[in-house]
């Protein structure tokens, strides 16, 4: 296995108004080497493939176990987790690049804050009195327990967002990842309290009609999350709010 | 005085969000500064569960019983008072986390579920799937965001801690942070000021923690005079994944659930594990510890491996690597229980854990040292709290696991009230502080960042890392001897002196990761010294904490924690120690 190497392209760019520009590195190949590894190595030795000195490559990360939802990108053109993407299991060259959907920050780091605007906006929690000792909380079947968990285990990457035909300027839609969320809550059994006001949020411009069910979310979410399934229960509810709403007129 | 007073939290994990829930709560208007975005903290890899002694099992279980399997897994090291004061809390704290919507786990009658974890013989421990710390992070988040939605919170994502704002009396009057896309270097004054900055395990290099938990936050306090205890108390996982970039951990819930660990008793056996018969493994936990098995607390797991790799040289092919076995358990269960934990290692592996027993060994995981608090979370800084991974008070010499949540948690709920009755009371409030006072420390830090901006040495700081994460992963974790401390610690003065010569080779005044990474591995090496110098003084052994020329607890000699203090113009940590409160439980020989 000697001198095998890792040939990676990543598109890099200085800042939100600066041309985007591509450098290649080539790595020496180890063992269990993932993407966020292999950016790292570059960071230890900054020099593209053919020998000029370049400068590290900025891009989120934090858990490196896929948990945190930082470290998302377009890898070989699919929206994905870097820390998880193992070098093994993909074509070479390796292209890298930012979200084509959020604001890019600098090279493959992207502002992503609209989607914790979105749950802000949907009211994304439950309404506990307070924080003093009330005693414990709602029972729960297993199974409810069980329905719930997939849907909480969202790590906020926006994959889904990003992969969604419907998620752009134009329809200002919300994406699946904040209508899966209004699920998760409107089935608790307090935080359905405030189950109308999310649902007054998704309905209109941007809200759940946008949805075209091409179903890109449910396949790049790194966590399996349900969310086809989730959009058409909200998108019931929704329906189901509007002509109560209408006929109360 | 101030009726609504301005606190400051740095740190977004679960003991920054629990503070700024009680602040915000109590009127306070809250600032909360995080690196990452709060719902990305390194809270969120935890895996296994939260403690509290329920008692919903029908064993018996009591809050004094999870303070004497506390205190005594942390080998008698830890002050009694705060911690029977978490263990009386931590029921109600997993009501709170229950109502606001954890997905714990439930029996089929609807009520919490429990598992064992190390160190106990209860079912003491809450768990959501095996991505608790997950969930956790995630309620609060949403209550702090609930609270930013009404103006009582406001955050600073992506601003990065650099020192506190101390005015001639040394109290805490702010902080001085710089935002991580401008660069900008600004000054925000506090009534008081939290700390809730998580671990260090950058410092060993890789260990189990996540990207951002350097302790440069800690580290900068330290050299600014706060105290720095039990720095020398570092928890070696015995059970992680070796990786390129990472040590992902395997969860200790994977052996209360009943995995086993072994490994072949024949030397370079090369028969695939599940082809081994019962009879030529060696289990050896099992058979050293009949009582509890695998589940005996972390720093005896960790050591035990060691032993069979290092000494008895039976580790798989060869290689530091052991058997973690959750073959016999069946599918349905291990993922119901398992999934989060399996998940990873499937994919960062690539083997089924179902079907193969998985491969094992210790890696860098915790610190149970950190900023000194009193037993109210206050450093020896007036106005400046630190609760969470980043404060020494509750795990003594070691930590038994899923405590941390808990004690994280705990922390938040205790400083946070604490700051805001000390801004109410305390506080002239920030406005009668002079502007100087400001503007002194934004200078200095200015002249700090030019400094490093213009430097043109010849030292890459990420090679200058993986050194120290070396040198710190061979020296100063499991076995440790005073020699190879000498070592180390002239190694780190060697690389701060390189440090002076660093070259930042991004020049750019925006978003510059790397810029912010070299300032941060100075701290890290300044506080390196505190933990091998911590270590290199202890001549004893207790808790995580082994020496093998000292390999007895020495109660007459120390019994007593370790505070380092910044000498400035020494530029080095000098030490002062201080007397444990052991009130409550009288100290035992541990024995498992
Ligand atoms: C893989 C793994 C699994 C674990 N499993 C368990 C478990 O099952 N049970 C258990 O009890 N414990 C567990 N632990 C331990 C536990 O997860 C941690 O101790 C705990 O989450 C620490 O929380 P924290 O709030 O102190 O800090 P963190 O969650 O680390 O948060 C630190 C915060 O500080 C911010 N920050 C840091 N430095 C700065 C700075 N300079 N300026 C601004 N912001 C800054 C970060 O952005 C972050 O928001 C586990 C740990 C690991 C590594
Ligand atoms: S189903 Fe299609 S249109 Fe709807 S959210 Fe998913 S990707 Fe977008
Ligand atoms: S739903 Fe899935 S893809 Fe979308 S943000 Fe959540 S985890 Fe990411
Ligand atoms: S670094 Fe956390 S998901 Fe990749």
């Amino acid at each position: 296995m000697a001198n095998k190497t890792v040939l990676i392209k990543i598109k890099r760019q200085a800042n939100p108004e600066s041309q985007p520009y591509w450098e290649e590195f080539e790595l020496t190949w180890r063992p269990g080497m993932n993407v966020i590894s292999s950016i790292m190595e570059i960071a230890a030795n900054p020099v593209t493939r053919d020998g000029k000195k370049t400068t590290p490559i900025v891009y989120d990360s934090n858990c490196l176990e896929e948990v945190c939802g930082s470290c998302a990108m377009l890898i070989n053109g699919r929206a994905r987790m870097a820390c998880s993407a193992l070098i093994d299991k993909l074509d070479q060259p390796i292209t890298l690049e930012p979200f084509s959907k959020f604001p890019v920050v600098r090279d493959l780091s992207v502002d992503r804050s609209v989607l914790f605007e979105n749950l802000k906006a949907v009211k994304a929690w439950v309404p506990v009195d307070g924080t003093y000792d009330l005693g414990s909380g709602p029972r729960m079947t297993p199974d409810e327990q069980e329905g719930a968990y997939p849907l909480s285990r969202c790590i906020s990457c926006c994959c889904c967002m990003e992969a969604c035909p419907q998620f752009n300027e134009s329809t200002g839609f919300v994406g699946a990842a904040t209508i899966s969320q209004v699920r998760l809550f409107n089935t608790h059994p307090t935080g359905k309290v405030l189950k109308q006001d999310r649902l007054s949020a998704l309905m209109g411009d941007g809200g759940i009609q946008e949805c075209g069910y091409a179903q890109n979310c449910v396949e790049v979410c790194p966590k399996d999350i349900p969310l086809t399934k989730s959009i058409s229960e909200v998108g019931k509810d929704v329906m189901k709010k509007a002509v109560v709403d209408f006929f109360r007129q | 005085m101030a009726a609504n007073p301005r606190i400051i939290i740095v740190g977004g994990g679960l003991a920054g969000l629990s503070a700024a829930i009680k602040c915000a709560e109590m009127g306070a208007s809250v600032d909360l500064f995080s690196i990452v975005p709060v719902k990305r903290s390194h809270s969120v890899c935890a895996q296994g569960g939260i403690n509290a002694a329920k008692n919903l099992k029908g064993e018996g279980d009591s809050t004094w019983q999870h303070l004497d399997d506390t205190v005594y897994g942390g080998d008698f090291l830890a002050n009694q008072p705060p911690v029977k004061a978490m263990c009386d809390m931590a029921p109600a704290i997993i009501d709170l986390l229950d109502r606001m919507g954890v997905t714990f786990n439930r029996t089929p009658e609807g009520l919490l579920d429990f598992r064992r974890f190390g160190g106990t013989l209860h079912h003491r421990t809450a768990f959501a799937g095996a991505t608790t710390g997950q969930q956790l992070l995630y309620a609060l988040d949403e209550q702090v965001r609930r609270f930013e939605s009404e103006d009582k919170v406001t955050k600073y994502e992506s601003w990065e801690f650099l020192s506190a704002v101390l005015d001639p009396q040394r109290v805490c009057r702010g902080i001085c942070a710089m935002d991580l896309r401008t660069m900008e270097v600004k000054t925000f004054p506090a009534d008081a000021v939290i700390i809730a900055t998580g671990g260090i395990g950058a410092i060993f290099g890789k260990s189990t923690n996540s990207v951002v938990c350097t302790g440069s936050a800690q580290s900068a306090l330290y050299q600014q005079g706060a105290y720095y205890a039990n720095g020398e108390m570092i928890q070696v996982h015995p059970t992680s994944i070796p990786g390129e970039d990472k040590l992902r951990l395997m969860s200790e819930s994977a052996r209360g659930e009943g995995g086993r660990v072994w490994v072949p008793k024949q030397k370079g056996d090369k028969r695939p594990a599940k082809s081994i018969p019962e009879g030529e493994r060696w289990y050896f936990l099992e058979e050293w510890y009949p009582k509890y098995g695998n589940l005996v607390p972390r720093d005896v797991a960790t050591r035990a491996i060691h032993k069979v790799v290092h000494e008895y040289d039976l580790g798989i092919d060869g290689q530091p690597m052991v058997y973690l076995d959750l073959t016999h358990i069946d599918r349905e269960t291990l993922n119901k229980k398992l999934e989060g934990i399996l998940e990873i290692y499937e994919k960062f592996v690539g083997d089924d854990p179902r079907e193969v027993p998985m491969k094992i060994f210790p890696g860098m995981h915790y610190t149970m040292g950190g900023l000194w608090v009193d037993f109210n979370q206050q450093t020896n800084i007036q106005g400046l709290y630190a609760a969470g991974e980043c404060d020494y008070s509750i795990h003594g010499s070691n930590r038994l696991g899923a405590n941390s949540l808990l004690s994280c948690i705990y922390g938040g709920f205790i400083a946070g009230p604490n700051a805001v009755r000390y801004g109410r009371e305390n506080g002239k409030s920030s406005d009668g502080v002079p502007s100087s006072v400001y503007e002194t420390e934004k200078k200095r830090q200015d002249e700090l960042n030019s400094r490093l901006m213009t430097s043109d040495g010849t030292e890459n700081p990420f090679k200058l890392w993986r050194e120290l994460g070396e040198w710190m992963s061979k020296n100063v974790t499991v076995s440790r001897y005073n020699k190879n401390l000498k070592e180390t610690d002239t190694k780190i003065v060697e690389l701060l002196e390189r440090y002076r010569h660093v070259n930042v080779s991004d020049k750019s005044m925006w978003a510059n990761t790397s810029f912010a990474f070299t300032r941060q591995l100075y701290n890290m090496l300044q506080l390196a010294r505190v933990v091998t110098q911590g270590a290199l003084m202890r001549d004893e052994s207790r808790g995580s904490h082994y020496k093998p020329d000292f390999p007895d607890r020495d109660d007459k000699n120390w019994l007593k924690t370790t505070k380092a203090y910044f000498a400035p113009d020494a530029d080095e940590p000098r030490f002062e120690f201080e007397a444990v409160d052991i009130s409550l439980v009288p100290p035992r020989v541990r024995k498992y």
